[in-house]
C-alpha cells in the first residue's frame, strides 16, 4: 500500500525517518568527514534532526511543520550543514502554503523551490561536491517521472536511484565549496559527507511512501 | 581518546561553566551559548562580536573584555555557530553605534553570519561584518571556499577592540578591520592530528616521523605531507610563503608565534628564535610580537605563524590597554 499524495502526517514521518536514518549513520557520517573536512558531520545532524523530531506534532500545516524543522536545524546544527538544511525546509515550507496534503507535483514544486534557496545560500554549483550534487538530480528525476505520468511511488523511487547515483558521482570529484576544497586534489577520491546525507532524504521519503 | 571531559556531549555547556567561575570580567548565557563582558561597554561606542567552533580557546571566549570583544558566540566544537546565537548576541551588545561581526572565512561561519546579520538588520541594528582570510597555505581562487581565517584573527580582535573603546564610529572601526585584515598572512604545521571528543579518534593520521605542512585549526588535513626535519628548516617552510605572498619591508611588523595546544612553550620559544633570524635576514622589523597558545586546535602539536604589517595607527591601538583572560596589558 504506498501513498498517492503527501500528507502532514506524511511529511512528519519522513522528517522522523531522516532523523533516524541520521542517527543509524552518524559514525559513517563523520568518518567521511574526517577525511575531507571537519569530523563533525554525523554528530551535528544527528543533534539537529534529533531536536526536530521533538517539534514535529506541534505543526498544524505542512509550512508549518517544515519551516520549524528548518529554523529547529538552523539553530541546533551548525557548521554549514544547519544554515543549508535549514534554508532547504524552510524555503520549501514558504512555497507550500498553509495546507495539510500536498499532490505529488505540488511537493516537487516545494522541492526545487528548497534547492534553490539552498544554492543561494551556498553559492554552490553542480560538480564543486556537495549536497547539490545529490539533491540536484534527484529533484530532477522526481520531475521528470511525474511529467512522464509516473506515480508518486515511482517518481519518489526515480529520485531515490538519481540521489544515490549523484552521491556516488561525488567521490572522484575535487571540491571546490567548503572545508574539503581547501584539499584541492587531495579531496578527489573521498565520498562527500553532505551528498551523503542528502541521499538520506530521499531514502527517508521512498521508506515513508513504500510503507 | 583520553580527555578531561564528562562526556563528549557536555564539553561546551561543561565548559563554559569553567569559563564563568574562573573569569570576574565576564557573564557566561548559558541558553544562547555567548560570553559577555561583566560590565557592558559605554552607550555610543561601536561594538565588536566574533564567534566561531569550540576548541580553539583561548579565542574567542578569552578575547572578551575591555579593549578587545562584546561579545564571543561558541559553537560546538569545531562548528560555527548559529544565527539565533548570533543575533541574541548583537541585539545584546549593541549601545546604539553599531555592530561589528569578526568573521573566519569558512563557509559555515560566513553562511550563519550573514543569516544573522540578515535578521539583525530586520530588527534595526547596523551590523558590518569583516572577514579573516588570511591563511597562505590555501590558494586563494575562484575553485575554492578561498583562504583560511586563522591567527590574524587575534590580532585583529585586539587592534579594532581598541577601536572601539577609543570611540571611532562603525565605518572607522571597519576600515580598521580591513586593514588589519588586508595585511596579515598566516601559515601553520602540524606534528599530529587533533581529536575532536565526538568523534573519540584523531581525525587523521599522521606517522611518528611525519609533519603536515599548511594545515588549518581543525585538525583538517593541510596541502602537504614531509618527512619530520628541525625548527630551523620548519621555521623556513613558515616564513617563506608568507614573504613570498606579501611585502612585509619598510612597515613595523606585528608577529604571533602560536601553539596549536599540545606543544610545549619551549618549543614555541625555539621555533620563534629561528622565524626571527630568518625575518631579520630579510630585513623584516617585528616590531611587536606575541608567543604562546592563542588559537589552537585542541590538542594539536604544532605551531602556526602571523604576521601584520602595520603602521603608526596599528601599533598605536596595539598598544591600548586590554583586559580579557587570554590578553592583558597597559592596565
Amino acid at each position: 500500500m504506498t501513498s498517492s499524495t503527501l500528507t502532514l502526517d506524511l511529511l512528519a514521518d519522513w522528517l522522523r525517518r531522516f532523523a533516524a536514518i541520521i542517527d543509524e549513520n552518524k559514525t559513517y557520517l563523520t568518518e567521511l568527514d574526517s577525511a575531507i573536512g571537519d569530523a563533525d558531520h554525523g554528530a551535528n545532524m544527528a543533534r539537529g534532526t534529533a531536536a526536530v523530531v521533538t517539534h514535529l506534532d506541534e505543526a498544524t500545516t505542512i509550512d508549518g511543520l517544515l519551516k520549524k524543522a528548518g529554523m529547529t536545524l538552523v539553530s541546533t546544527v551548525g557548521g554549514t550543514s544547519g544554515p543549508l538544511y535549514g534554508t532547504l525546509l524552510m524555503k520549501m515550507g514558504m512555497a507550500t502554503g498553509s495546507v495539510v496534503e500536498l499532490e505529488p507535483d505540488q511537493f516537487g514544486k516545494a522541492l526545487r523551490a528548497g534547492l534553490e534557496g539552498l544554492i543561494a545560500r551556498g553559492k554552490t554549483e553542480l560538480e564543486d561536491k556537495t549536497m547539490v550534487d545529490a539533491l540536484s538530480p534527484a529533484i530532477d528525476a522526481y520531475d521528470a517521472a511525474l511529467a512522464d505520468g509516473a506515480d508518486l511511488w515511482d517518481a519518489v523511487d526515480a529520485a531515490q536511484q538519481a540521489a544515490a547515483a549523484g552521491r556516488d558521482a561525488t567521490t572522484p570529484m575535487v571540491a571546490r565549496k567548503g572545508r574539503a576544497s581547501y584539499l584541492g586534489e587531495r579531496s578527489a577520491g573521498h565520498c562527500d559527507p553532505g551528498a551523503t546525507s542528502s541521499a538520506y532524504l530521499f531514502d527517508a521519503l521512498a521508506d515513508v511512501i513504500g510503507t | 581518546m583520553k580527555k578531561l571531559i564528562n562526556s563528549a556531549d557536555d564539553v561546551l555547556a561543561d565548559a563554559l561553566k569553567g569559563i564563568e567561575a574562573s573569569d570576574g570580567n565576564v557573564r557566561v548565557d548559558h541558553t544562547n551559548r555567548v560570553i559577555y563582558r561583566a560590565e557592558a561597554k559605554d552607550s555610543g561606542k561601536v561594538a565588536i562580536i566574533s564567534g566561531g567552533g569550540s576548541g580553539h580557546e583561548p579565542m574567542h571566549g578569552g578575547f572578551v573584555g575591555l579593549g578587545m570583544l562584546d561579545a564571543a558566540c561558541c559553537g560546538q566544537v569545531f562548528t560555527s555557530p548559529t544565527p539565533d546565537q548570533m543575533l541574541e548576541a548583537t541585539t545584546t551588545v549593541d549601545t546604539g553605534a553599531g555592530v561589528l561581526h569578526i568573521v573566519k572565512n569558512y563557509t559555515g561561519d560566513v553562511m550563519n553570519f550573514e543569516m544573522a546579520a540578515e535578521m539583525a538588520a530586520d530588527a534595526g541594528v547596523q551590523v558590518e561584518t569583516v572577514l579573516v582570510a588570511d591563511d597562505v597555505a590555501v590558494q586563494d581562487s575562484l575553485y575554492t571556499a578561498g583562504r583560511r581565517g586563522v591567527g590574524t584573527t587575534v590580532l585583529l580582535e585586539k587592534i579594532v577592540g581598541a577601536a572601539a573603546e577609543e570611540g571611532q564610529d562603525l565605518a572607522s572601526v571597519k576600515a580598521v578591520a580591513q586593514k588589519v585584515a588586508d595585511n596579515g598572512r598566516s601559515m601553520g604545521m602540524a606534528l599530529t592530528s587533533c581529536t575532536v571528543p565526538s568523534a573519540g579518534k584523531p581525525t587523521f593520521d599522521l606517522p611518528a616521523d611525519e609533519m603536515e605542512i599548511g594545515i588549518g585549526i581543525h585538525g583538517e588535513p593541510g596541502r602537504h605531507r614531509e618527512p619530520m626535519a628541525d625548527a630551523k628548516s620548519i621555521a623556513k617552510q613558515l616564513v617563506d610563503p608568507i614573504l613570498h605572498d606579501l611585502d612585509f619591508t619598510g612597515a613595523p611588523v606585528i608577529a604571533m608565534l602560536n601553539g596549536m595546544g599540545g606543544t610545549p612553550l619551549i618549543e614555541l620559544y625555539l621555533m620563534y628564535g629561528e622565524v626571527v633570524a630568518l625575518l631579520e635576514a630579510a630585513g623584516i622589523k617585528i616590531e611587536r610580537n606575541l608567543v604562546g597558545n592563542y588559537i589552537t586546535s585542541l590538542d594539536m602539536a604544532g605551531c602556526s605563524l602571523t604576521l601584520v604589517k602595520a603602521d603608526d595607527e596599528l601599533i598605536r591601538l596595539w598598544d591600548a590597554p586590554v583586559k580579557t583572560a587570554g590578553l592583558r596589558w597597559g592596565l
